[in-house]
């Protein structure tokens, strides 16, 4: 094995003092100079392994080996190539879990920083102007597609079936399209030109952008099919269903959900009030319950709106955290408080309905329950009480039950999640798909990106052999009645007639196959009675 | 898919609430009583939830009242017929669930008039006798009585300084009929909160049966924030996908008076920058 100097090259960050009340980026990103020496960390493995840890097969060793070389353009083509939103995907995978975790030079070194250098390319292609193809593709398809929800489902699935020439009209309920790119994460680890660059990128392919339309309530799933003629639909509407505690006090002011926290300030711009209109409460001392990468969000948020201290509240340890290792340090640098092993039982309030405070219980780790992690146990005795003037419980989301609920024959599991084939993305509906959290319940872009991916390869498929299918099932039925019709009414003077007549039956393609399996019906009798 | 919404008319019906006609036929095509819009005006402003006065599928319009209570209620009133909506999002919530039969009491305070109307004509056409109180603190204020009494077969009028009709509150007059014999089944308010607190406590105590609709902030309005999430019956709901209208006599109106001035200290210094009176 080569000498490979065993840490990751650095990426330059703002120091946490100053950007802990500003909205800017914080990872400033590589330079030219630090992707290529990264890059050069990279053996070039003959069997890239870490490719495998990649949900939609970014061929990282060849990028890898064009930043080395300082062709960049040339990697952003082999990246663009799997993934359409790598600007994204650089900024906001848990690449400790997936194509890094493969990485050979991993755990004896660290391993190369892939996310670090897609992010590079990615930023590297968008300053220098290369934006992918630009230009509109022609449209040379019929079949219209509709995607609901503009989140990374959604714009994974338009980008490819317009890249194969398909109508795609994506659907949005909100004002503003990303889904969870454009609400969900700050802009300061995902800066919203990003997104709008990427959503102009698909403009430019002729995706079209419809917001303001709520599916199962402006217009249902089978309107849009049987009305407005679209031929399949992909539902990547998220798990946009905030889960509560069920705990007393929980509805006093001050409480949010992280969905509705996360919106105001990102989506609605509440950090910019009064000069926009939408407010969000400035808090002083915030606890932010959960400890997945919504909370680390939240509470780095609820630091930038002012809070002299920022908590996260986790039941369990350290070890269980949901977030990714470098949001997780990053909070940490910025003053972030963790209190593990504490469980709130109860909100306080104060006279005029605002919390004032969480009354919480410490825990200790029992055995691990069903999701593998070890279960918190409340330690009798242990309960204190902690200030907060503002509270945002990040504890996941459910699927958003609008389209199940509205969407006749669309089967959804105990949780509210649209049952759809893990392969194809394919639902009980005849051409509706399925991707993302709606289908798997609250996980990653990149995740929600794989499932695009396939669902855009199965709708096309489908479109493509839908036509032979359907004229199947036409010759089918017509061979029946044509059976029947001879077996029952027809005289063999007819019979003869009609099969002499007809020639050859189904050779000819542009016989309506209805026909020509009617009059195979009929030759099948006359085959059986023989010559009359 | 063409998601404009254009004014194409708009009425003076006091000097804060206005009618507004919309031409907005995707928003009208599924639109059912009981339901509202979202609606956005400028891109730095908020979304707010109004509800449907009216629609008609054939016209491809829906109707709605404004009052200006604060900035955007304020922006949305300054249309002119022609000018369109930034967004116009909806119809959202859950349609009211109405009854065959029966003797309904509809009630609208202020601008919760234009709530409650829609309700009106549905219930006639399943063939609900209609009676309609409608309130205001005075004369001038008294708003949509004459479409709502086109659909209803009597008509009530309240001010609270007798400038019209019956002197005193909505329930003042709801209890005169009620004692009178008046035979009610069913109540749907809609107005201010004290108004359908008032209007909770004296159904409750004379046994009719009551839905109100609840107007809490709301900022997506698709389920998906949980602002808007009120107390029913000692459940959590959320009021854009569950509501807005809910059983009277379960509302915890205490809670919901609480979370619905929330951002009081923000909302008066956006009215003062903006230059309105509160």
């Amino acid at each position: 094995m080569p000498i490979v100097y065993p840490h990751k090259t650095a990426m330059p960050c703002r120091d946490p003092e100053q950007r802990r009340r500003s909205w800017d980026e914080v990872a400033e990103g590589y330079t030219v100079e630090r992707a290529i020496a990264e890059a050069r960390r990279c053996l070039t493995c003959q069997d890239p392994v870490c490719e495998q840890g990649c949900p939609v097969n970014v061929p990282i060793r060849d990028f890898v080996r064009h930043v080395a070389l300082g062709d960049f353009a040339g990697a952003a083509q082999v990246i663009r190539r799997r993934n359409l939103l790598p600007a994204i995907c650089g900024r906001v995978c848990p690449v400790e879990h997936q194509c890094e975790a493969q990485c050979v030079l991993f755990p004896h070194q660290d391993p190369v920083g892939i996310g670090r250098l897609e992010r590079f390319v990615a930023d590297w292609e968008r300053s220098n102007g290369t934006g992918g193809e630009s230009a509109a593709q022609t449209l040379c398809r019929d079949e219209k597609i509709a995607i609901v929800g503009s989140g990374p489902a959604g714009l994974t699935v338009a980008s490819d079936l317009a890249q194969l020439g398909y109508p795609v009209t994506i659907f949005e309920a909100l004002h503003a399209f990303g889904g969870v790119l454009r609400y969900g994460i700050p802009q300061y680890r995902l800066p919203k030109e990003i997104v709008d660059a990427d959503i102009e990128h698909l403009k430019a392919l002729g995706v079209e952008f419809v917001r303001d339309v709520i599916i199962g309530k402006t217009v249902t799933i089978e309107q849009l099919m049987d009305e407005f003629d679209y031929s399949a639909v992909f539902v990547g509407t998220g798990a946009g269903s905030p889960i509560f505690m069920n705990i007393p006090g929980e509805n006093l002011k001050g409480i949010y959900s992280a969905n509705e926290f996360l919106t105001r300030v990102n989506l609605m711009h509440a950090y910019s009030f009064p000069e926009y209109d939408t407010p969000v409460r400035r808090p002083r001392r915030a606890a932010v319950i959960g400890a997945g990468d919504t909370a680390m969000d939240a509470v780095r948020c609820s630091i930038r709106l002012g809070a002299e201290e920022g908590h996260i509240v986790y039941r369990r340890s350290e070890q269980e955290k949901g977030a990714r290792a470098e949001d997780y340090e990053r909070a940490r640098d910025e003053g972030v408080i963790f209190d593990w092993l504490t469980l709130p039982v109860r909100f306080l309030g104060d006279e005029n309905g605002w919390v004032r405070g969480l009354e919480c219980i410490r825990t200790e780790l029992g055995e691990p329950d069903e999701s593998g992690r070890r279960r918190p146990v409340p330690i009798p005795g242990s309960e204190f009480t902690m200030e907060t003037d503002l509270v945002v419980i990040a504890l996941g989301t459910n699927p958003n039950p609008l389209v199940p609920k509205t969407t006749y024959g669309l089967e959804v599991d105990r949780h509210g999640c649209i049952v759809a084939d893990p392969q194809t993305g394919a639902t009980s509906r005849e051409g509706v798909y399925a991707g993302g959290d709606i289908v798997t319940g609250a996980a990653t872009v990149i995740l929600a990106m794989g499932a695009g991916r396939k669902a855009a390869t199965a709708i096309h498929e489908y479109l493509q052999h839908r036509p032979q299918k359907a004229q199947a099932e036409q010759y089918r039925r017509g061979r029946e009645e044509g059976f029947a019709w001879a077996c029952e009414f027809a005289t063999p003077e007819e019979l003869r007639n009609l099969v002499d007549n007809a020639g050859e039956p189904g050779r000819d393609e542009d016989v309506d196959p209805h026909w020509r399996g009617f009059l195979a019906g009929v030759a099948e009798v006359f085959d059986d009675a023989g010559p009359v | 898919m063409d998601t404009t919404a254009r004014i194409i008319d708009k009425r003076d019906l006091t000097d804060i609430t206005k009618l507004f006609v919309v031409h907005a036929p995707l928003v009208a095509r599924n639109a059912a009583p009981g339901e509202f819009v979202i609606v956005r005006v400028t891109e730095t402003g908020e979304r707010i939830p109004i509800s449907i006065t009216d629609f008609s599928r054939a016209e491809g319009t829906i109707t709605l009242v404004v009052q200006e209570v604060g900035r955007t209620s304020a922006l949305v009133c300054a249309l002119e017929v022609g000018d369109t909506f930034l967004d116009f999002a909806g119809p959202l919530g859950q349609e009211v669930l109405l009854p065959d039969e029966g003797h309904a009491v509809l009630i609208g305070g202020g601008f919760g008039t234009g709530a409650v109307f829609p309700l009106a004509r549905e219930l006639r056409s399943h063939g609900v006798r209609v009676s309609s109180i409608v309130g205001a603190r005075t004369r001038d204020l008294v708003i949509l009585a004459d479409l709502l009494g086109s659909e209803s077969d009597e008509l009530h009028v309240c001010t609270d300084d007798g400038s019209l009709g019956y002197r005193g509150f909505v329930t003042g007059r709801l209890e005169e009929l009620l004692d009178a014999g008046a035979g009610f089944t069913h109540c749907f308010a809609v107005g201010p909160m004290p108004m359908m607190r008032a209007v909770a406590r004296t159904t409750q105590r004379r046994g009719l049966p009551a839905m109100v609709s609840l107007d809490p902030l709301m900022v997506d309005g698709t389920g998906m924030c949980g602002g808007c999430r009120v107390s029913v019956g000692g459940k959590s709901f959320f009021a854009c996908v569950d509501g807005p209208f809910f059983d009277a006599h379960l509302v915890d109106f205490d809670e919901a008076d609480a979370r619905l001035v929330t951002y009081k200290e923000q909302e008066d210094l956006a009215c003062e920058m903006a230059g309105l009176g509160r």
